[in-house]
């Protein structure tokens, strides 16, 4: 029985429920794999939708991403869950007025949505494999083709053209996905720190830079493994996407926190007192610090034109520095959010259990699966151009 | 761009058109599932269990006169017992804070009776006392605050639970499936007021109810019926001449948090302003 709470301890006065913090990191981590989806969504997008070439390289990897993670968003919810095995009800008897009923059908449509999309991109590796395979491989080729296997020119537009039909539909469902996800916090008025209307956009955007970060980290981590070079103008169109969004990223959120403490409501006090104390060093250095240490090698690599190494080297510390920036946001909101008493006159402080249905080990787990997932995505569905088309001189190149 | 599907592919035209068919029957099926999934009203509310209590005709309302409270926590420890409440310093569907302004302080000490200081003053965290702390300070005004549940006109936590299994009746009370509670506690994070705990054993909120197995069989809320001063009193608000009717008639209430749009039903009288 004892281990069942770990009851926070307060300073000030807070009421007396409120010493048993209801969203745990579990809550941390489930926004902060959403945001991963909807922002590698939004690279593949760059390409199947706007068309830009550079983003070639990676695009079929970010649908693949995209969907790995997306796989794994509903497992911390039902971690977190008291009755995990009536998670179901969510779905078909929904409550209309709740923003966490919308969630089941929000990301069954977005997995569809991305299979379909993942489906279409990869048409002509499958047909291809099907053919070349052997033995059950074959078969399961075979079976994915769904019956399908002609490649010729007009297919090859029919292919593309649902291609683009599906990602503009995925990207406005990627980003209601994760925009709905700032909602759930946005829309509660019951706490100052999350009540927001500027909620849902600043998670959105924070989505769509970690995202990218997480691409441009797995691009070079894969390519060193597959020992293949990194595409120079892939890297660069990556970095400049980053770097802007970056900026809006952090302008918003510092909009919110002018907003909080201009209007300087009652209990202003204690929310400077809640950025001062529990949450201090998330805020002040991952957050910020993070997010502008990453904005000025940014800068610094856009302005200079740097190349090769260096270029790389830059802009996976970058990406390294906004993921944990965010994740560091996505702690600040959360665990923020409750640490700041409704009372508005105490403060609580959360600490993760280690061990525990809830705890960091538990987080781990959750956060290491979608990279296992990814990896069986890429083996069944590898999302690499041939080296044949960049030796073929259509991508320049560059070694790492 | 002219959306014209090519004639070469009537394969994936057919399993496009398959699969728009198989989404459409599949929701259809999972609707259906869920209409019969939705359960009978004796179902969700066993406190109505063999009683012939109809709740169209009544409309509770709950006083609070502060100015009467002593502090004694009776109401907390009988809330406890009478509902099964967890018997820590963390679980409560009721409870008492204590506002103490010491001369020339413009802002009072609060606390409750789950301060650790007063967890010590009573020996454990199974009965609740408040301590002397204040015994030789200088004071300029002192008050008790009982608070529980104000059964919301507009209730963001029944707004928020995704599955509906927290509802208002019709006799103005909040209450919880506990069979259908999925245990996300995101009614815990709507309410503005705290007043909603999670039952870590069963998985499940629970909150406070006006004792609404008591209510609905012609008795008092468990609190109201051991306060030894009259400050909590209980009363059909459809009956001009109930208590509640009295209490609100005849002083100058208001409720918590006004601002929140909540609309609450527990109306008090004796509060000061800094009471949150
Ligand atoms: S006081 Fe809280 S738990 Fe009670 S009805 Fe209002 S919002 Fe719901
Ligand atoms: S904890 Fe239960 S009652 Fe509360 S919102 Fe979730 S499902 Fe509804």
């Amino acid at each position: 029985m004892e281990a069942l709470v770990h009851a926070a301890p307060y300073t000030g006065y807070v009421y007396p429920n409120e010493t048993i913090i209801p969203w745990g990191i579990l809550i941390v981590i489930y926004p902060y794999i959403t945001g991963l989806v909807a922002g590698s969504f939004t690279v593949a997008t760059f390409y199947h939708v706007f068309g830009v070439p550079r983003f070639k390289p990676v695009a079929r990897f970010a649908l693949l991403t995209s969907l790995a993670f997306m796989l794994i968003v509903p497992l911390p919810l039902l971690l977190h869950l008291g009755h995990p095995e009536r998670a179901l009800n969510v779905i078909l008897t929904p409550h209309l007025t709740s923003a966490f009923a919308a969630f089941g059908f929000f990301a069954a449509f977005y997995v569809i949505l991305v299979t379909l999309e993942i489906w279409f991109a990869f048409r002509e590796d499958i047909v291809a494999m099907a053919q070349n395979q052997k033995g059950l491989l074959r078969r399961f080729y075979r079976a994915l083709t769904l019956g399908s296997d002609e490649i010729s020119e007009t297919t090859r537009a029919y292919d593309a053209k649902w291609l683009k039909a599906l990602a503009i539909i995925g990207i406005a469902g990627a980003h209601g996905l994760h925009g709905y996800v700032g909602f759930v916090f946005g829309s509660l008025k019951s706490r100052e720190w999350w009540g927001s209307d500027l909620m849902p956009a600043i998670f959105l955007v924070s989505a769509i830079i970690s995202g990218i970060a997480i691409l441009i980290l797995l691009y070079v981590v894969t390519s060193r493994f597959r020992k293949t070079v990194i595409d120079r103008d892939c890297m660069k169109g990556l970095a400049y996407l980053l770097w802007g969004f970056l900026i809006f990223a952090v302008v918003l959120e510092f909009l919110e926190f002018a907003n909080i403490v201009y209007k300087g409501r009652e209990g202003i006090e204690t929310v400077m007192a809640l950025i001062a104390g529990p949450i201090w060093f998330g805020v002040w250095v991952l957050q910020l610090g993070g997010s502008v240490a990453a904005f000025f090698i940014l800068t610094y690599v856009i302005w200079r034109g740097t190349q090769d190494k260096q270029l790389i080297i830059g802009v996976t510390v970058s990406a390294v520095l906004v993921l944990v920036a965010v994740f560091a946001m996505r702690w600040n909101v959360v665990i923020g959010g409750q640490e700041l008493s409704k009372t508005m006159q105490g403060l609580l402080s959360y600490t993760p259990p280690i061990f525990d249905r809830e705890g960091i080990s538990a987080v781990v787990i959750v956060f290491t699966l979608p990279f296992f997932v990814l990896w069986g995505l890429t083996r069944l569905l590898p999302p690499w151009l041939s080296h044949g088309r960049q030796a073929q001189g259509q991508i320049p190149s560059i070694t790492s | 761009m002219k959306w014209k599907i090519s004639k070469h592919q009537p394969g994936r035209r057919r399993f496009m058109r398959l699969l728009g068919r198989a989404m459409v029957f599949a929701g259809a099926a999972l609707f259906s599932v869920g209409l019969m999934g939705r359960r009978g009203l004796a179902a969700a509310i066993p406190a109505l269990a063999g009683t012939n209590y109809d709740w169209t005709k009544h409309r509770w309302g709950f006083g609070v006169d502060a100015t009467r409270c002593i502090g004694c926590l009776r109401c907390v420890e009988a809330c406890k017992t009478e509902n099964g409440v967890v018997r820590d310093a963390h679980h409560f569907r009721t409870w008492v804070e204590r506002y103490v302004y010491l001369k020339g302080e413009r802002k009072p000490q609060v606390d409750s009776q789950s301060d650790p200081g007063n967890i010590a003053a009573s020996g454990s965290e199974t009965e609740f006392r408040f301590d002397n702390r204040y015994q030789d300070a200088k004071i300029d005004k002192a008050f008790f605050v009982p608070k529980l549940c104000n059964q919301c006109e507009h209730p963001p936590c029944v707004q928020v639970c995704p599955v509906g299994a927290t509802f208002r009746t019709p006799d103005g009370v909040v209450l919880i499936d506990h069979d259908y509670c999925i245990g996300c506690q995101y009614c815990v994070q709507a309410c503005p007021y705290g007043v909603r705990l999670f039952n870590h054993a069963h998985g499940v909120t629970d909150k406070c109810t006006w004792c609404y197995h008591r209510i609905t069989r012609g008795l008092q809320p468990a609190c109201v019926e051991v306060c030894p001063t009259n400050a909590r009193l209980f009363g059909d608000q459809n009956d001009p001449e109930s208590v509640i009717s009295k209490f609100i008639r005849e002083n100058r209430t208001r409720v918590l948090k006004p601002e929140m749009g909540t609309s609450p039903n527990v109306f008090y009288i004796g509060l000061d302003k800094e009471v949150m």
